[in-house]
């Protein structure tokens, strides 16, 4: 087990530089999850760590190692790939085995260690299939088979369970997570789905455009995002974002509205989350319904602030009669209010 | 197509009996005349019906000195020369095929494309275009009348290159990126990795290389002059002009019928692979 530390790492592609110096430190048996829209960089990151790509400039520590110039093999790490990488020739067992053939453990330690995998991911009665015998979630078992074999430090996962329907995605999702915990194997997964970013890991780092926007707990960026890239991205349905201005313990919408909160003075972003957002005959946000959507557990609500064409999202609980057209008021408690500078995106409260 | 047309069935029956008589009619000629005697080969109107002859047409064609009056080399020496000819050009193009495409697809080195491009080039020199050149330089490095002679000026082949590089473009990186972290140096991959999942284009290949090979005629003709190195097919050829008396029927063609046995069984046995290796898309 072991400790990852990423130390302002860059890559450019000739002269295009799509990592613009990630640094972190990823604690011993911690699962990080990598999430950012796609082109972000974040499979580049992954596949730096995993010794794929090279390292344009900065430092990769695994443990006590420098890795930055060892071949993946070396790294002692294990990776999953999104395609799973099986190789079709072998069966299940040689698949697993191939690694540790390679570096020549003996065959009863092999089949030990093949034998348990399979075990944990109940897979025994398949080790003599050939991959393509299997279904998707099977053949993504069998991935992380070969990856539980190695034994390594690291684990690295690249999106594995986006070739997979939503129903086995939730479950092997679970999978994943028991199963991390239970060997207790620091790990890193990529992926774009924020649902599965949020539920997966211990912290996140949300990449966007080669640059790290934060780096946090789930409940942290969810909570408290940093940016407003960050606050866009995470949350179902997304953050409402109006422009405002702060004056007096105020936050002045585009209508005219005051919102209380905030400090100081200046033109700001406000974000404000549909789930946040509490109906009230008198409440200071007024929106005029245009679209209701009925999810039973809740109602979205889709409208625009009254007197402007700013649109919002509303998502109340249980089901709501309300008729296109109406004009609804909802204050926003004073702790939902996120406050972004409007130039830069970066929070001010 | 699901018609039910009684005469469109009949029409495109006769259609392919007909094709299939103008193909195995001079087969069926050819094994008739190989089981007569000599004499009666020599008599209007050649038969039609096969005669007792044919046991003993195979013995003297295949353990015979050849044709009465002449001092070739007995028809199984020939066709162990031309087995090992074929052999040679099949086997050795694919290896060096396969070790071509493979440094041109995953390894990066200075001119790659050009290297690509030159192996591609030659696909514009056959050897019927080199053929003095290729002469001179075989019989400088004293390779005529010899195995090494008949097979490895015919073994470079860009069209095997460029169909390997093309296997090898279709599998997925991440098949490659698999093995780099399982800790696979380039040759593992390459044999535990790579040849298996080529292994029906191999075979396909295979056949393909296997009858061109077999069927070579210019070149062996040019190099061999020893009559223990001569291969079945020149020798068919040679066999009308030799002596001067009236070629015999018999001989002949038992013997034109022994060069495409080996063919035949080697596509009938890889028929399967054959196939696969042409359409098979997935990886």
């Amino acid at each position: 087990m072991a400790k990852i530390r990423l130390d302002n790492l860059r890559k450019s592609y000739g002269g295009t530089e799509v990592l613009h110096g990630v640094s972190g430190e990823i604690e011993d048996g911690e699962l990080v999850v990598i999430v950012g829209p796609s082109g972000c960089g974040k499979s580049t990151l992954l596949r730096m760590i995993a010794g794929l790509e090279t390292v344009t400039a900065g430092e990769i520590h695994i443990g006590e190692r420098m890795v930055n110039g060892l071949e993946p093999a070396r790294r002692d790490i294990a990776m999953v790939f999104q395609n799973y990488a099986l190789y079709p020739h072998m069966t299940v067992r040689q698949n697993m085995a191939y690694g540790l053939k390679i570096r020549g453990l003996p065959k009863e330690e092999i089949n030990r260690r093949v034998e348990e995998a399979a075990d944990i991911l109940e897979l025994r009665e398949y080790l003599e299939r050939k991959p393509r015998q299997l279904s998707g979630g099977q053949r993504q078992r069998v991935a992380m088979g070969r990856a539980i074999v190695r034994d390594p430090q690291v684990f690295l996962f690249d999106e594995p369970l986006s070739n997979l329907d939503a129903k086995l995605r939730v479950q092997m999702r679970l999978e994943i997570r028991k199963l991390q915990k239970r060997l207790g194997v620091t790990s890193i997964y990529v992926t774009h789905d924020q649902v599965e970013a949020m539920t997966l890991g211990d912290r996140l780092m949300v990449l966007n455009g080669g640059y790290v926007e934060q780096f946090g707990t789930p409940i942290e960026v969810y909570e408290r995002p940093q940016t407003v890239f960050v606050a866009g991205f995470i949350g179902s349905p997304a953050m409402n974002f109006l422009p405002a201005e702060l004056s007096d313990g105020h936050v002045v919408l585009g209508n005219g509205a005051r919102v209380p909160g905030g400090a100081g003075e200046g033109e700001v972003t406000l974000g404000l989350r549909p789930e946040h957002l509490v109906a009230d005959e008198d409440g200071p946000v007024r929106v005029r319904v245009a679209l209701m959507e009925q999810l039973g557990a809740n109602t979205l609500i889709h409208g625009v602030l009254e007197g402007t064409d700013q649109e919002m999202v509303v998502s109340l609980h249980g089901i709501r009669d309300i008729a296109e057209g109406e004009v609804m008021g909802f204050s926003a408690p004073q702790d939902a209010l996120h406050l972004f500078d409007r130039r830069s995106g970066r929070r001010i409260n | 197509m699901v018609e039910n047309r009684p005469w469109l069935a009949f029409f495109t029956h006769v259609v392919l009996l007909i094709g299939i008589a103008i193909i195995a009619l001079p087969i069926w000629i050819t094994f008739v005349a190989a089981t007569h005697d000599e004499i009666r080969m020599t008599q209007v109107p050649l038969p039609l019906l096969p005669g007792d002859q044919f046991w003993v047409n195979l013995k003297a064609t295949l353990f015979g000195r050849g044709l009465s009056g002449t001092e070739t080399a007995p028809v199984w020496l020939m066709m162990l020369n031309s087995l090992v000819m074929a052999l040679g050009i099949a086997l050795g193009k694919i290896a060096i095929s396969l070790l071509s495409a493979f440094a041109i697809v995953y390894f990066r080195f200075p001119f790659r494309m050009g290297f690509f491009w030159m192996i591609f080039i030659t696909l514009m020199l056959p050897v019927e275009v080199r053929i003095v050149p290729t002469f001179e330089v075989v019989a400088q490095l004293g390779l005529l009348n010899s195995y090494a002679g008949l097979t490895i000026p015919l073994i470079a082949s860009a069209t095997a290159t460029f169909m390997f590089r093309q296997v090898f473009l279709t599998i997925p990186d991440e098949m490659l990126e698999s093995a780099r972290i399982d800790g696979a140096g380039p040759m593992r991959f390459f044999f535990d990795i790579l040849l298996p999942l080529s292994r029906t284009n191999i075979a396909a290949l295979f056949v393909i290389l296997f009858i061109y090979g077999w069927n070579q005629y210019l070149w062996p003709l040019l190099i061999t002059t020893d009559s223990d190195m001569t291969t079945i097919v020149m020798s068919i050829k040679q066999m009308l002009e030799a002596a001067e008396q009236s070629p015999q029927w018999n001989i002949i063609m038992m013997t034109a019928l022994l060069a495409m046995l080996p063919p035949v069984l080697v596509v009938v046995l890889m028929q399967k692979l054959f196939v696969k290796g042409l359409t098979e898309t997935e990886k």
